[in-house]
């Protein structure tokens, strides 16, 4: 029965035609693949793969270069909203957006977000929140919630002693140069589809010159956070959207 | 009424075994196969093929873009 209907002409859904075929290195279930896919079709569907520069970060998707066939540059770890005010200013007409954790986001890189935003630098901002390093084995990052253990606060994030978990996006809508900031997931496939279609909005910003742009998605490191990848999505509707409230911050 | 049907087609040897796939799909027709792949992976297939509508859910979720998504009108 399945045979015919397993034929070209029925086919609805395959991954992008941007995502290479190589095997990415994320732990099974990662959310960075998901967020990748959904920027790969976005960039199809706007026929900007030949007008796309990338600023990738330093955390675990480093080799984001390696998996959405586009142009990219490889930041310091922090200073992709950096490379990207370059790479705008030089190239007006071309999409421009980073991919930044929020270890490099927030902690390592909160001055260049910071003043990138503050600008008003016409750039998209990708932005994945999973509240640990996950690359250098789930550290506690600037956004790690209250309570919630990692590796260098193994009894839970203490604020007295650590500060409290920073809504960074909330702070970014603050500033004059946003004029879009939001807070998506990709925990269903439901949630996947809103999340594209914030990147399509993020995007053709940057292409309006309208100002920044960032999305943040609330993300899950099942790896880090040592759980199940299904798992780690129930943790995420539990512990995280309380705190990381989905849905627009700003839309100017 | 016409009948929709579905039907996927998973990557096999790309597949890591999340099982995210299996959590969305709406209608359970996808498991973890008993055997794995040359990564070591118990892979996803189509366990109850015959309940399976094409609403892509599996494939929205899948990280790494394993799943292709078939479907027609009977
Ligand atoms: C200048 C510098 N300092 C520190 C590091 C070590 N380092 C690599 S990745 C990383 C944190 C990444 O965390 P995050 O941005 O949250 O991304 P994730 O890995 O969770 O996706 C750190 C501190 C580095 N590579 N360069
Ligand atoms: S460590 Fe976490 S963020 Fe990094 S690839 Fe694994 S699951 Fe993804
Ligand atoms: S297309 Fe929909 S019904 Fe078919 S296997 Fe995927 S999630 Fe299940």
């Amino acid at each position: 029965m399945n045979n015919n209907i397993i034929a070209p002409e029925n086919l609805v859904y395959q991954k992008s035609s941007l995502v290479k075929d190589n095997v990415m290195h994320y732990c099974p279930g990662c959310n960075h693949g998901t967020v990748h896919r959904m920027i790969a079709e976005v960039i199809e569907e706007m026929g900007m793969q030949d007008n796309t520069l990338c600023a990738c970060p330093v955390g675990c998707a480093v080799f984001l270069y390696k998996y959405i066939d586009v142009d990219t540059v490889e930041s310091a770890h922090g200073r992709a909203p950096a490379i990207a005010t370059a790479m705008k200013r030089l190239h007006p007409d071309k999409l421009v957006f980073t991919y930044q954790g929020d270890g490099d986001l927030s902690a390592i890189g909160a001055g260049e977000t910071l003043h990138a935003c503050n600008r008003g630098e016409n750039i998209a901002i990708i932005f994945i929140n999973n509240a640990i390093y996950g690359m250098t084995g789930g550290q506690m990052s600037p956004s790690t919630l209250e309570g919630m253990k990692t590796s260098t606060c193994p009894y839970g994030r203490d604020v007295a002693l650590n500060g409290y978990p920073m809504k960074i996006a909330n702070v970014l809508a603050e500033l004059e140069g946003t004029c879009y900031v939001t807070r998506q997931s990709v925990h269903t496939a439901a949630a996947v589809r809103k999340t594209k279609k914030a990147i399509r909005k993020a995007f053709e910003n940057s292409m309006a010159g309208k100002g920044t742009s960032i999305v943040e998605i609330v993300a899950a490191c099942n790896a880090g956070w040592k759980m199940s990848p299904h798992e780690a999505h129930l943790w995420l509707e539990e512990n995280m959207f309380p705190f990381y409230q989905l849905g627009d911050i700003k839309d100017k | 009424m016409a009948k929709v049907k579905g039907a996927v087609e998973v990557d096999v040897n790309r597949c890591k075994g999340c099982e995210l796939c299996v959590f969305a799909c709406p209608s359970k027709v996808l498991a973890l196969s008993q055997s794995v792949n040359d990564k070591g992976y118990a892979y996803a297939y189509m366990k109850q093929p015959e309940l399976c509508i094409g609403c892509a859910s599996c494939a929205y979720m899948c990280p790494d873009g394993c799943i292709k998504v078939y479907k027609i009108k009977e």
